[in-house]
């Protein structure tokens, strides 16, 4: 990476879109996506890799952008919940999640969404053990995970 | 998850159906904005700095480099917010910062607003404050004594004690006297906290003599009423809006230093101030479960009735009042709601310790007493050999009737969730064997405080309907904090106005444009603001009749209303012609409990609600004898919910329950060294993650109450109640010892099993409980029943 100052150039690529933005060595991928791109819909829920609340894909891989930095994302293509959904269609782990009920307060969601997503990707029919293994780095306080698991198993059909 | 319907009234179109919650896309897809999410332009980060002592007098405190630092544009400090507030009236106990006296490890002192975070939390250490360190309270045992230094607080008292209550419901020793057994259990909860996924964030603007704060918080009606209070300023010049909730669970029930400190930051600097909380802040704003130490002694005649009981209780409130007062009685009241006690006792005592401030957390002040009393029954079943579901079945309380604390129970589930359970997991049919158990509890909740938390005579719920231009909206103060609230209204308004939930907007949680609802705490928004959006729905509906029928030529009788009709015309139309008529068309709902359904003594006012819900659970686990360890197979819970309004939803409440019981119950504790929280982070405090977590079977079974929207009750609350004395039940079931403490964790499991292999009692758990001077008894005369129905 380049810098100007005691700023970084950071190139990557966010939902499709290409960035150059000058940034804090420091600063944490949450914070460039929330605050320098205003993408608020990845949430920090302790901004010390503990919740999963800021689970983003970096190259389709699950990342907690909490602990990510810049210089680890140079180049990189990078997925926020923003950029899962088709237009006005929603993406089947999406859809999933709203009908079987696996979202209350929504907060963990975005991060679920996406680390489901990735799970989905690699592997469209995981057995129960492997969704909870998938997700494990995922918390929510309000579902109890048991419609959780029975969505991600859901869309894991409608996708393959 | 099985449906039980009592009731066979099929022409419901969208109550009780398995729908999406209206809110669903905008959370999905990452547009639904949190406080935190809120920036307005030219917005300040507000940090505060909070005390690193447990207990000490604030000798001065010098802001002078902080407000020199570039990019710093206020500080304040308590002498800028000098009014005390407090939930309670009783608890008007907390500055927003403290100028005087710290009283636990992360109370706030200052609060700085610069142009970004990092400059705040820059400008924040090198505010210098002198501390005068007193002695620290960390223990009940310890508050009961008398104070080396001072008191934590100069109110209340004797010492650090908070409240005490003490109540005398029929003839207590006559009960004792007549038993033919007797049985005495002490019991330990250790407190725990909400720990919501999203950390506390609020904004606040300053315009025109306006205040506007939008705040993750549960209760906007009562924040409103404490800026008020600390600003002195009239209630028309506030507005509180409760931005989208990231989980609350109870922990943002109160007014907070934040709120307070972004409000004044705001009017100081004519800009927008914002503060979120680091997860480590949330740990000491805390207001979870309280600690609580119980003892039980109960009666029971040859054929197991029980004929007296006595229940005290010691809790550990941390350093403010908050709820304190409610939820020391909270810990005497709902024993009898489940079980026909003819004579009851209950000593309570509330003290104030060092700690992070202990409130209301799901179940409030009820987990703990539920605990210790589902293990006192098992164990008295025991004693004399009766199986503990029949032991219950035969003191279970009766739909329609009146308890001993004079609270009226209506619509009551209570045997049909236990056949529910005790039937699908087989539970009489289990066969002996080391290492495998099932545990077996019941519980119940309110749907909604009787009385609100100040006296008032407002309604307890108001909603508006508005239908303009075609459309509906529907105006309620009830606050969406995840458990669907918004949906209920939607879906309780589509079915009066024959459209689909996610047809009618809802405006919720705004003082400034929203009519009064208390607030989502005690499980009471289905049950009472379902209640004034029914009544507001009915009338809109009885307008639009009336109009087309006047159309049509018909009777209004003969207007059917459904499918996005009324008669012959769409809903748009039939709403269009309404308002070329009458103008824009407004209908208004309250709702307020009636005022029979508690008694009259001091202290009835913990404990009434208008329904109470009922919930059973059985609990099958693998308790390892080597290791302690226990492995969780499956949890079958069955929920009296009335009836569904959308019973996806409550699926959810009740899934979401179990999983939080289930958590605390074997690994949650907000534990403390030296006053230091020991673990405030995510990584330390430990919770259910996808892996622990069993397989669960839900029943909802429909009673179809008389006076719920549509026969509804809550689930919010209930649900999580029975689990946690079925897990220790359970671990008894499997390895014949008794953990009579909360968490139940594999080193506990294995003390108690140590203790029985050296030939002592196989128990883990308090020895004894602490000589504690009550105030005298005060006994209460019988409920008057011709002041009532039943």
């Amino acid at each position: 990476m380049s810098s100007i100052g005691s700023r970084e150039i950071l190139r990557f690529s966010v939902n499709g879109r290409s960035h150059e933005l000058l940034v804090k060595p420091y600063a944490t991928l949450l914070e460039v996506l929330r605050e320098d791109l205003r993408l608020t819909g990845t949430k920090h829920g302790c901004e010390a890799g503990e919740c999963g609340a800021c689970v983003v894909l970096v190259d389709g891989t699950p990342q907690l952008s909490c602990l990510v930095l810049p210089g680890q994302v140079e180049g990189s293509e990078i997925t926020t919940i923003e950029g899962v959904s088709d237009g006005g269609t929603l993406h089947p782990v999406q859809q999933a999640l709203m009908d079987h009920g696996a979202l209350q307060c929504g907060y963990c969601t975005p991060g679920m969404v996406l680390s489901s997503k990735a799970l989905l990707d690699s592997n469209p029919t995981p057995s129960r053990e492997e969704i909870k293994e998938a997700l494990s780095g995922n918390l929510c306080r309000c579902t109890g995970y048991v419609s959780i698991i029975e969505a991600v198993e859901d869309a894991g059909r409608a996708m393959a | 998850m099985t449906t039980v319907a009592n009731d066979r009234n099929t022409d419901l179109r969208v109550i009780g159906k398995s729908l999406p919650r209206v809110d669903a896309v905008g959370k999905l897809i990452g547009l639904t904005a949190y406080a935190d999410d809120i920036e307005l332009p030219g917005t300040l980060f507000c940090k505060l700095l909070r005390s690193h002592h447990p207990h000490a007098r604030v000798l001065s405190i010098d802001t002078s480099a902080a407000l020199a630092m570039e990019g710093v544009v206020a500080v304040i400090t308590g002498v800028d917010l000098p009014i005390k507030y407090g939930i309670m009236p009783t608890s008007q106990d907390e500055h927003a910062l403290e100028n005087e006296k710290v009283r636990f490890v992360g109370d706030p002192v200052a609060a700085v607003a610069a142009v970004d975070e990092e400059t705040a939390l820059a400008a924040c250490r090198v505010i210098e404050v002198v501390y005068e360190p007193l002695e620290a309270i960390e223990s009940i045992e310890h508050a009961l004594l008398p104070p080396t230094d001072e008191p934590i607080h100069d109110y209340a008292g004797p010492g650090n004690i908070h409240r005490m209550g003490a109540l005398e419901f029929g003839e207590v020793d006559e009960g004792f006297a007549k038993s033919s057994f007797i049985r005495e259990d002490v019991f330990f909860y250790e407190g725990n906290t909400h720990l919501p996924m999203e950390q506390h964030s609020a904004i606040a603007t300053y315009v025109g003599d306006q205040l506007t704060l939008w705040s993750s918080t549960q209760n906007p009606h009562y924040v409103h009423r404490a800026l008020s209070r600390v600003f002195d300023m009239p209630m028309g010049h506030i507005r509180v809006v409760a931005a989208p909730h990231g989980g609350g669970f109870g922990g943002k029930s109160d007014p907070f230093s934040h709120e307070m400190a972004v409000s004044k930051l705001a009017m100081i600097t004519g800009r927008p101030v914002k503060c979120t909380l680091t997860r480590e802040e949330v740990f000491y704003v805390h207001r979870g479960r309280h600690p609580v130490l119980m003892w039980v002694r109960t009666g029971v005649s040859q054929d197991g009735k029980i004929l007296a009981m006595h229940f005290r209780t010691a809790l550990d409130g941390g350093a403010y009042g908050s709820y304190g007062p409610a939820s020391m009685l909270y810990t005497g009241a709902l024993q009898t709601t489940t079980y026909n006690i003819p004579a009851y006792r209950f000593e309570g005592v509330r003290v104030f310790t060092n700690k992070a401030p202990c409130g209301p957390k799901r179940g409030h002040g009820t987990p703990q007493p539920r605990f210790a009393l589902e293990l006192h029954l098992d164990k008295i079943a025991e004693s004399i050999g009766l199986d503990p579901v029949e032991l219950r079945r035969r003191n279970y309380v009766k739909p329609y009737s009146r308890t001993i604390n004079h609270l009226r129970i209506t619509s009551c589930g209570i045997e049909e969730v236990t056949d529910q359970v005790i039937n699908a997991s087989r539970y009489h049919e289990r066969k002996k064997q080391l290492g495998h158990g099932m545990g077996f509890a019941v519980s119940s909740y309110m749907c909604g405080a009787g009385l609100p938390i100040y006296w008032n005579k407002l309604p307890h719920s108001e909603c508006i309907i508005q239908v303009n231009r075609g459309g509906v909206s529907l105006y309620c103060g009830a606050t969406d904090i995840g458990q669907g609230s918004d949906t209920v209204l939607a879906t309780v308004a589509a079915e009066q106005l024959g459209l689909w939930p996610t047809d009618i907007r809802i405006v919720s949680g705004d003082t400034g444009l929203t009519p009064v609802d208390l607030g989502s705490y005690s499980s009471r928004v289905t049950f009472m603001a379902g209640n004034a959006a029914l009544q507001a729905a009915k009338e809109m509906r009885d307008i639009l009749v009336e109009v087309v029928a006047e159309k049509m030529e018909c009777s209004p009788g003969d207007v059917m209303v459904g499918e996005g009709k009324i008669g012959e015309l769409s809903f748009e139309d039939a709403a269009l012609l309404a308002q070329e008529r009458l103008g824009v068309l407004t209908t208004r709902g309250s709702y307020t409990p009636p005022r029979d359904i508690g008694g009259k003594y001091k202290a009835a006012g913990v404990g009434p609600s208008p329904a109470y819900s009922y919930s059973a659970a059985v609990v099958d686990l693998n308790a390892d004898p080597y290791s302690g360890e226990i492995r969780l197979n499956k949890v079958w819970i069955a929920h009296d919910i009335g009836r569904s309004i959308n019973s996806l939803a409550v699926k959810g409440q009740v899934e979401g329950g179990v999983y939080m019981g289930l958590s605390e119950a074997m690994m949650e504790g907000q534990l403390y060294r030296n006053g230091l929280h020991k673990q405030p982070s995510m990584l330390d405090y430990k919770s259910f993650t996808f892996l622990e977590m069993p397989e669960v079977e839900t029943f909802l079974v429909d009673t179809v109450d008389l006076e719920g929207p549509y026969g509804a009750k809550e689930a919010g609350q209930g649900p999580l109640l029975p689990v946690i004395p079925a897990v220790v039940s359970a671990v008894y079931d499997a390895l014949g010892v008794w953990v009579d403490e909360v968490p139940i964790t594999p080193d506990k499991i294995m003390r108690a099993l140590d203790a029985r292999a050296k030939g002592r009692e196989g128990r883990y758990g308090p020895k004894k409980f602490p000589q504690i001077s009550y105030p005298p008894i005060v006994k209460v005369p019988p409920f008057d029943a011709t002041s009532s129905a039943f």
